[in-house]
């Protein structure tokens, strides 16, 4: 049998997190990750996984030792894992459901995207593999990829290396950066989401 | 295994984001309709605390595990690269509704699809890679 204190411990992991618990949290990672020696930012692994795919003897911004970087690899791994943990092993009742105010779901309604009530999914419908038989899904999914990778690596950073790292170290870069991400964000979401979803 | 302390952190980064809702298109849409506190609370603590952790590094010269002093590596003070290459990030965050961290951890959550999201990523990177010279930084 499994006992009760490990059932209770369960339960309370499924609970959603509160705000403060999730910023804690990401300060911790990324305390852990500069005790290691290491930094932390996820978009350096595509530029690892293009390096280790053969790109390294293409183009000389691949030239790098990524064996140095596998730890990075390993990093991305865990957040694999942990995603399936999290989602498998320690969801919440409603767990499928993404908490988000009655203004954001007026503003959903606005753009044509209807919910029952205000259980919005957690996770998007065009999340799947039939929706990119659909352009929206094609190009949330392909489209979002492409720009994510190539604004990443311009900036030299994303929301880890320039909103967390780069900020915790008072860097004006990143905050330039983080700048660029919300005009970025905020042109995409007052001004494009109208033409897509009408 | 040295190593293994890698994936312990990315599976912590896995549940936090998970759990808060941070991989959610829907926060994301949210945040920048700047309607909840929840997304800028959860970077505000982490900006907050992660400022907090780097001055008492410097401060008192902390080494890491292996001995060694710990070094933040300075990002370079040119401009352009961050205004421009922050705004296409940007864009692609909130048209996908995913940073590079949330990519993975929903990849795990059993969302395969964004595995076309991980090859064009890096299709992007590489682009980036071929016309970075041509790019003003």
């Amino acid at each position: 049998m499994v006992p009760d204190w490990l059932v209770q411990l369960r339960d309370f992991i499924s609970q959603p997190w509160p705000w403060w618990v999730g910023g804690l949290m990401i300060a911790l990672i990324m305390f852990l990750l500069l005790w290691f020696g290491k930094n932390f930012g996820m978009s350096e692994n595509f530029r690892v996984m293009c390096a280790a795919d053969g790109a390294d003897e293409m183009n000389e911004f691949f030239k790098i030792n990524w064996r140095d970087q596998e730890w990075n690899l390993l990093v991305a791994l865990g957040a694999v894992f942990g995603g399936y943990m999290a989602s498998h092993y320690f969801a919440a009742p409603d767990g499928t459901v993404a908490h988000v105010s009655a203004a954001t779901v007026e503003s959903l309604r606005s753009l044509g995207l209807q919910f029952e009530g205000d259980r919005v999914p957690l996770v998007p419908e065009w999340y799947s593999w039939t929706a990119l038989f659909n352009w929206r899904g094609l190009l949330m999914v392909i489209g979002g990829g492409f720009l994510v990778g190539f604004g990443a690596r311009y900036a030299g950073g994303c929301t880890s290396g320039h909103a967390i790292s780069g900020l915790s170290a008072l860097e004006a870069p990143s905050l330039v950066s983080v700048i660029g991400f919300f005009l970025g964000g905020m042109t995409m979401t007052y001004f494009i989401f109208p033409l897509i979803f009408k | 295994m040295r190593m293994s302390r890698y994936i312990f952190v990315g599976i912590l980064l896995g549940f936090t984001l998970y759990k808060t809702e941070a991989v959610s298109w829907f926060r994301i849409f949210e945040m920048f309709h700047f309607q909840s506190f929840h997304m800028y609370g959860i970077i505000g603590t982490a900006v907050v605390a992660g400022i907090l952790i780097v001055q008492f590094i410097r401060r008192y010269h902390l080494k890491s595990v292996e001995g060694k002093e710990i070094v933040i590596p300075p990002k370079n003070k040119t401009y352009p690269r961050y205004i421009i290459g922050g705004f296409i990030f940007g864009l692609g965050w909130a048209l996908a509704g995913i940073c590079p961290a949330p990519m993975f951890i929903l990849l795990g959550s059993g969302y395969t699809v964004l595995i076309l999201f991980l090859a064009s990523a890096m299709a992007g990177t590489y682009f980036y890679g071929v016309i970075r010279k041509r790019l003003p930084h």
